[in-house]
């Protein structure tokens, strides 16, 4: 079970520097949307017994990151008709060399963290702490709304990785919480990405620079 | 039942505003369920339940020492806003209603989470409600603050849930069971993992921190405030903030049981102050009045958080210092709003000679105005006498120095543009005709109330209102009488306070007026005889102000 597992969580660090390193916004609308999926499908591969709530829980963020956001995404992206990430504030090789430092910093670290003897042996935690670290990346380091969404996206995904090491002890009913309020949130984004647009013609967020001192 | 019901009926009234059909109509959904939020707040409040420990719901002591400022705040808020939605006849107002009462049940269930997975969802919950409601002026403006919003408020929401499991990865180690409920991460205390509860108090701090807005997680606030509804505003600055705060308070808590007390002191103090020479520093240059509340709201939070970090005395003085600005602020938001649609603008370029033109919201306004700035008699006065008070007992000189310079700066900022946009003549452009601005009831006696409440708190702090204080200070801050004095003393002192029942309503206030008794030896007496007159006069005079430190 462990080797599958790190499998999928090494599968889901690639993700993380694919991207960072393209600036094809589709690009990265399918690495969080794949992102999304490969971790969605995590729980159920590490609960032993089939147990209801994990399936619908699975199933909603597999659905739910895999299907409904990069649609909504993909739809912002042709009524701008735009394709490309232009002049991003960190550089795609300069976030691609962050990137993998970040990930083997995460992976240092949770070396020298106290883990519990059954994630001693797994990615779960370092794969946690370099989605997190290169999800604040694209946020930081993108001008389109769209990637920055992507970012948030992807660091959502890395939280969700860190939360699977509680999910035998909390109850699930919280993390079905964590979700649905994921959704309402991604919703809400899409909803004032439209309206970005709408108002500004353009999703580029320099243009949003009418609020200062 | 109650605390459920406190929660459930905003929900319920959020789903019929959704599909209520007049417009017309649909704002007093506002008010009655406002009324009958606090009527259930003030039950609770009276007469407060039992909670369960292991429930992840339940209406503590921190709780009811929080949320009636909370309800009371939206009470008011709400009668404003059947006023002002009347005068924005002109927009559907089911989205905005409906996310106004979704805001107030997400309040009411983080106030009274008792598990850590609950808090966050909550939190975010209120974090996604408030969208709409700062978009709802559809402006380019609004959606550029509603995007900026969104954007710093859902990073800082999702690092305090990364915070969150770090803290439940802690308690998972030395056979805990990864109960994610406060009392029994607190009960757990020492056995937790160290450096996982550090990792957490970082995380949680900066997301719930962002929430409050303090420096330098603030930069969401001036936008959002200086664009969304006076009704919003208040609400976030005096209602979310609050939630934000409980949060810190709570997480604060179960660091400090797992014995990293200091730690969150020092950042909580450290975080405070930043926030305040930041919050003084905008103050002086912006020209915005709207956004100059959002510096205010940046300034007030700091003192809560140093106030946080002083120990027992401290935390009894945030807490008062959590009511006072709540309703405070309240007052201001609202005149300004009066003042922002009389005048059709709201920098100093644009407005002018509000006095004549919208003369009681103007003079509520500056009222308010001396109130935020802690001049007697209002609330705030007092309450951040006595975060000085705690600091200069706790030793933080310079601290304090920094406190107090901040305090001068921000009267000066806030004095400055205050008065240039009340005095002078009026501008041509807000005199037009179609402009005209009529100061109803409605929109005036709102902010009267709230400002009538920061004087009486201030005046006249009800005794009830400090004993549920001093319950939730001895909760959250369970060693703060045994640390304060020597061991040789403490038993004596305990004693006798206990003898005279002195920890019965205020005991917070009372030791720490003996405790600066005894820090000060220049001041030559006798320790021993003068802390147990110094019990004396606070046993005697627990009723009344407490005015300063022993003789």
């Amino acid at each position: 079970m462990s080797s599958t597992l790190n499998l999928l969580v090494g599968l889901a660090m690639g993700l993380n520097l694919l991207a960072l390193g393209s600036n094809r916004l589709p690009s990265i609308i399918r690495a969080a949307a794949v992102q999304g999926m490969v971790l969605g499908a995590l729980p159920l591969l590490m609960e032993e017994k089939f147990h209801w709530l994990v399936a619908l829980v699975a199933g909603g963020t597999v659905g739910i990151k895999g299907f409904v956001i990069p649609k909504l995404l993909r739809h912002a992206l042709r009524a701008a008709n735009m394709d490309r990430e232009e002049g991003p504030l960190i550089g795609f090789i300069p976030s691609l060399l962050l990137g993998a430092a970040a990930t083997i910093g995460a992976v240092a670290m949770s070396g020298a963290l106290p883990l519990r003897p059954e994630h001693a042996g797994t990615l779960l935690v370092p794969g946690a702490f370099a989605t997190v670290v290169s999800g604040f990346l694209l946020l930081m380091g993108r001008t389109k709304a769209i990637s920055q969404v992507c970012g948030y996206l992807i660091l959502e995904n890395g939280i969700f990785l860190f939360g699977l090491l509680l999910i035998r002890t909390t109850p699930l009913i919280v993390e079905a919480g964590i979700l649905l309020d994921l959704t309402v949130g991604v919703f809400v984004i899409g909803i004032i990405v439209d309206r970005i647009q709408k108002e500004f013609d353009t999703l580029d967020t320099r243009k949003l620079t009418s609020l200062h001192e | 039942m109650k605390e459920i019901i406190l929660i459930a009926v905003p929900f319920v009234a959020a789903a019929a505003a959704l599909v209520w059909p007049k417009e017309k109509t649909r704002p007093q959904l506002l008010t009655t369920t406002g009324a009958i939020h606090t009527a259930l707040a003030l039950w609770l409040f009276v007469d407060p339940p039992t909670v369960a420990p292991g429930a992840p719901l339940g209406f503590d002591a921190l709780a009811r020492a929080v949320l009636p400022a909370v309800s009371l705040l939206f009470l008011v808020c709400s009668v404003y806003g059947v006023a002002y939605l009347r005068l924005r006849s002109e927009r559907s107002n089911r989205v905005f209603v409906a996310a106004l009462l979704a805001l107030l049940g997400l309040m009411s269930l983080a106030l009274q989470a008792q598990h850590l997975g609950l808090l966050w969802v909550a939190v975010e919950g209120a974090t996604l409600s408030t969208v709409p409601l700062l978009h709802f002026n559809r402006t380019a403006r609004a959606v550029e603050a509603a995007w900026k919003y969104l954007l710093i408020g859902g990073t800082g929401v999702a690092l305090s849930l990364l915070g969150s499991f770090c803290l439940g990865y802690a308690s998972l180690h030395d056979g805990g069971g990864g109960d994610l409920t406060f009392t029994a991460l607190t009960a757990q205390g020492p056995t937790l993992s160290r450096p996982w509860v550090l990792i957490a108090w970082v995380l949680l701090l900066t997301g719930y921190a962002t929430k409050m807005g303090l420096a330098p997680m603030h930069t969401w606030k001036p936008d959002a405030y200086g664009e969304a509804p006076s009704i919003v505003g208040a609400l976030l600055a005096g209602g979310m903030t609050t939630t934000a705060f409980v949060a810190v308070l709570r997480v604060r808590q179960v660091v400090a049981a797992a014995g990293a007390g200091d730690v969150t002191d020092r950042t909580l103090l450290a975080l405070g102050l930043f926030s305040m020479v930041v919050a003084a520093l905008f103050l002086l240059g912006t020209p915005d009045f709207k956004r100059m509340l959002a510096y205010s709201s940046v300034e007030h939070m700091g003192i809560l958080s140093v106030g946080a970090a002083l120990g027992g005395a401290g935390m009894w003085a945030a807490l008062f210092h959590l009511w006072t600005n709540s309703l405070t602020k309240g007052a201001l938001f609202l005149s300004a709003g009066n003042m922002r649609r009389a005048a059709g603008g709201s920098t100093m370029s644009e407005v002018s000679g509000m006095a004549i033109l919208t003369p009681i919201s103007a003079r509520i306004f500056v009222a308010g105005m001396f109130a935020v700035t802690a001049c007697p008699p209002f609330g705030p006065f007092f309450s951040e006498m006595r975060v000085v008070r705690a600091g200069l007992e706790r030793g933080h000189g310079m601290a304090i120095a920094i406190f107090l310079g901040c305090l001068l700066f921000a009267f000066f900022g806030l004095t400055r543009l205050v008065f240039a946009i009340t005095d002078g003549r009026p501008r041509k452009a807000a005199n037009a005709p179609g402009n005209r601005f009529r100061e109803t009831a409605g929109v005036i006696v709102p902010p009267l109330v709230l400002l009538a409440f920061s004087v009486w708190l201030g005046l006249a702090t009800p005794t009830i209102l400090r004993e549920a204080w001093t319950a939730a200070v001895r909760t959250l801050v369970p060693a703060s009488i045994s640390q304060s004095f020597p061991t040789d003393i403490r038993r004596n002192l305990i004693s006798t306070a206990l003898q005279r029942g002195v920890f019965g309503d205020s005991g917070v206030e009372t030791v720490s007026a003996v405790s600066t008794g005894y820090r000060k030896p220049f001041k030559r007496f006798s320790p021993r005889s003068s802390r147990i007159t110094a019990l004396k006069r606070g046993a005697n005079k627990r009723d009344g102000k407490v005015s300063g430190p022993a003789p």
